[in-house]
């Protein structure tokens, strides 16, 4: 019985191979749903509630290309991925599209062949210490004691920092971000360094934040985006064109609130129209009908929105725009034009 | 007797004494206690530390398990609701977690309005198995017991009835044939009762259960197997694998003594090869490689996948804990049965396995309980064990940062489940014993 399922299933498989090919839009309108992989719980980015229901960041990005494609936010099936599992379930067909915030690096672009389609989270390592300490600058750190996390890019990133600065540090190896709190909150270490955002989701969590303060040095560059496979460009132009879409959402002054009545009729701005297929035909470019963006933005809100209801400032874990602000604010978002 | 010799001799006493209660120090509790706790001064020294370390553990634990939170939404509201005792936050559990997210820590994912149907097929699996594990129930039930894995496998996963159908229908094929040819060539019978269904399995299962769908559509809301998750999905891999590498591992010991060498060379590799890699590398295995070799856009459902390599894993495990039981065995058993003109199949299944399991029990068990407590390995090829699920709801940003209660559930769930475990093989032993008595 056990071998026959696994004969079966090679025989099956053998039998569907040839029809397999690179159609991902094709598969995901005959499925009825998006296949997205996340994490396996993220505060802030991918996490459900008490009812079942996904939420986060990264599954506003899942909901938003969910809404493009098919016409429905909640018809995406969220495939929760570890660090291991997350690129072999893409390479393999088993998800759609990856939202787990994963640092766009050359080698995963190229090597391991994927498509990155675009950056949702400028995110940088930091360091994080308890108030009471008096330090102002991660450079007056020298001797302190640091929990890092064994065997990441965050590890690498300390030593380089702290050789160049040409100070010392003891390294205290932990190896989950729940070790990490506990150690840090015991006094194991004097600093705990990773990820700003993750930084900003421990410290929230903790029964006095007040008590401990993010350095302003941020000593690497974690650009986090959702990526798919190589290889199948029409998709991968959807994904990229709907977290496009969400940004230049907030750059037109387009949200949730004001989409029904932008959508409904061509109105001043023309390239609001465009967005919103009010004018010309953007999304039949794509394989897809006029009105994509705006059930993209309908679903979660613009890039703004998503980023205030999940991490944002009004938020427990209260990240301020920064670098992810529109390149108008400062910041680095930039969408191509829709034209 | 007090009468014969009452004049004889003075000194002799002529009534018997009344019965007097014990010293005091030689019953009840008194007793106990010296004997068992006080019975020497190495013995009162290890008392003393030992209810020391008792107070020092249970002064921690019970005001947190007694001043501890039931009501709340989130981790912070906890914090104040204690904070409003007086109390520092250490200092009660906030048990709201469990309250809050019960139904995700029991079922994961599973369709709420569909929760009665694990817990069925659950039950059904109590059931079945009772005839298994007590004499006293009527052998027709083992009928149901045949029945339950197919019944189980379509209550949670749903789906047409027609597929189950047609895959046990592949069992009555094997038997069919194993009867019609069993005249003709033994070897040949066991062969066509293998090949014949694993056949019909890869050709006609499939498109045969189809048509009929079409015909007559019978079937349930189907789940998918992403959406298991919590103990549902612990169980549903434990029992599964529990079930499945009992028969598998008989058949691998017994294969393993074989005097075929194709057979027991298969089965020596087999077992020392599973035997000799981790667990958790099967897993990866089973999650990541065969992604890789199978044709890109197969959908070989992962939760499957598992089931399979723990089910290989373990079978391995209790094939080597038979053979324990089988070379403990005299060779005048092996010997009686011969003489008593059986064939082989007779023979093992009188008079050597009765009493080779028989003495595998805690072997056995053992090798369960191992299994059952691997299954939460499987968070860390991404699927939502009760392990993973504390992982979940941490990331929520109502519940981060709460560790001990999430961690201190599942541990005692786990306790609860293997500790009955446990003691049922400890109960079937005394049952089993049939000398020194």
């Amino acid at each position: 019985m056990k071998h026959s399922v696994l004969l079966g299933a090679i025989t099956v498989a053998g039998f569907t191979a040839g029809a397999a090919a690179a159609d991902t839009l094709g598969d995901v309108q005959e499925r009825g749903t998006l296949n997205c992989g996340v994490t396996t719980g993220l505060v802030g980015f991918a996490a459900p509630d008490a009812n079942g229901e996904w939420e986060g960041f990264d599954v506003g990005v899942c909901r938003a290309v969910a809404a493009a494609v098919l016409g429905d936010a909640s018809a995406v099936n969220f495939v929760t991925t570890t660090g291991q599992t997350r690129f072999t379930a893409l390479a393999s067909g088993e998800i759609d599209m990856l939202a787990r915030n994963t640092t766009w690096t050359f080698s995963r672009d190229t090597d391991l062949a994927f498509e990155f389609v675009g950056i949702n989270y400028y995110d940088g390592q930091g360091f994080m210490i308890p108030r009471e300490l008096g330090v102002s600058s991660a450079k007056d750190l020298d001797g302190a004691t640091v929990c890092i996390q064994t065997g990441t890019t965050t590890e690498l990133n300390l030593a380089d920092f702290f050789r160049t600065n040409n100070i010392s540090y003891e390294p205290v190896p932990i190896e989950t971000n729940a070790e990490a709190q506990q150690q840090y909150l015991a006094g194991a270490c004097d600093v705990y360094t990773t990820d700003a955002s993750g930084l900003a989701a421990t410290r929230a969590s903790f029964e006095s934040p007040d008590e401990h303060m993010l350095l302003p040095e941020i000593i690497s560059k974690e650009p986090l985006g959702p990526l798919v496979r190589h290889g199948d460009h029409e998709w991968g132009d959807i994904v990229r064109w709907t977290l496009n879409a969400l940004i230049a959402a907030e750059e037109l002054g387009v949200s949730s609130a004001n989409i029904a009545d932008l959508g409904a009729a061509a109105g001043e701005n023309p390239e609001v129209n465009r967005l919103l297929g009010t004018e010309g035909e953007l999304g039949s470019y794509m394989g897809l009908d006029a009105d994509w963006a705006a059930r993209a933005i309908a679903a979660g809100g613009n890039y703004g929105e998503l980023f205030e209801k999940n991490i944002g400032e009004n938020t427990p874990i209260g990240l301020a725009r920064g670098l992810n602000a529109q390149w108008t604010d400062g910041g680095l978002l930039y969408s191509p034009p829709f034209r | 007797m007090s009468d014969t010799h009452a004049q004889t001799v003075a000194y002799v006493r002529d009534t018997m004494l009344a019965e007097s209660a014990p010293p005091l120090a030689e019953k009840g509790a008194v007793k106990w206690f010296r004997e068992n706790l006080f019975s020497s001064p190495v013995n009162v020294l290890l008392t003393i530390v030992s209810l020391f370390v008792l107070f020092l553990v249970l002064r921690l634990v019970l005001p947190w398990l007694t001043n501890a939170v039931w009501d709340a939404n989130s981790l912070s509201e906890c914090r104040e609701i204690l904070a409003a005792k007086g109390l520092g936050s250490h200092d009660g559990a906030c048990l709201a977690v469990i309250k809050d997210r019960w139904h995700q820590l029991m079922f994961g994912f599973y369709p709420s309005h569909l929760y009665w149907r694990p817990v069925l097929a659950f039950v059904l699996f109590l059931v079945a198995i009772m005839p298994v594990l007590f004499s006293w129930v009527p052998r027709q039930a083992l009928y149901l017991t045949a029945a339950a894995p197919f019944l189980g496998y379509w209550l949670v996963w749903g789906g047409s009835i027609w597929g189950i159908v047609f895959v046990a229908l592949a069992i009555v094929i094997g038997y069919a044939v194993f009867r019609a040819l069993e005249g003709v060539n033994g070897i040949l019978a066991t062969v066509g009762a293998i090949l014949v269904p694993i056949i019909y399995l890869l050709y006609a299962a499939g498109p045969l259960a189809g048509q009929v769908n079409d015909i007559l559509p019978i079937g349930i809301e189907a789940v998918k197997s992403n959406q298991l998750g919590g103990f549902t999905l612990a169980i549903i891999i434990g029992l599964a694998g529990i079930v499945l590498s009992l028969p598998l591992g008989i058949l691998l010991a017994l294969g393993r003594q074989s005097d075929l060498f194709i057979i027991k060379t298969f089965s020596v590799i087999f077992i020392e090869v599973i035997r000799g890699v981790p667990l958790i590398v099967w897993l990866f295995t089973a999650s990541l490689l065969l992604n890789y070799f199978l044709p890109p856009g197969t959908n070989f459902d992962l939760v499957l996948r598992v089931i399979i390599m723990v089910t290989l894993f373990s079978a391995a495990y209790i094939a080597e804990v038979v053979r324990g039981g089988l070379a403990a065995l005299p060779t005048g058993q092996y010997e009686a049965a011969d003489a008593l003109g059986l064939d082989y199949p007779k023979s093992m299944r009188l008079i050597v396995l009765p009493q080779a399991l028989k003495i595998s029990i805690p072997g056995i068990v053992n090798t369960f309980i191992g299994l059952f407590k691997d299954t939460t390995l499987v968070v860390f090829i991404g699927l939502s064990d009760p392990i993973g699920f504390t992982n979940l709801i941490r990331a929520n940003t109502d519940w981060n940062g709460i560790y001990w209660e999430l961690f201190g559930f599942v541990g005692l769930v786990f306790f609860i489940l293997c500790f009955s475990m446990g003691r049922y093989s400890l109960w079937l032993e005394r049952q089993l014993q049939r000398e020194h008595r």
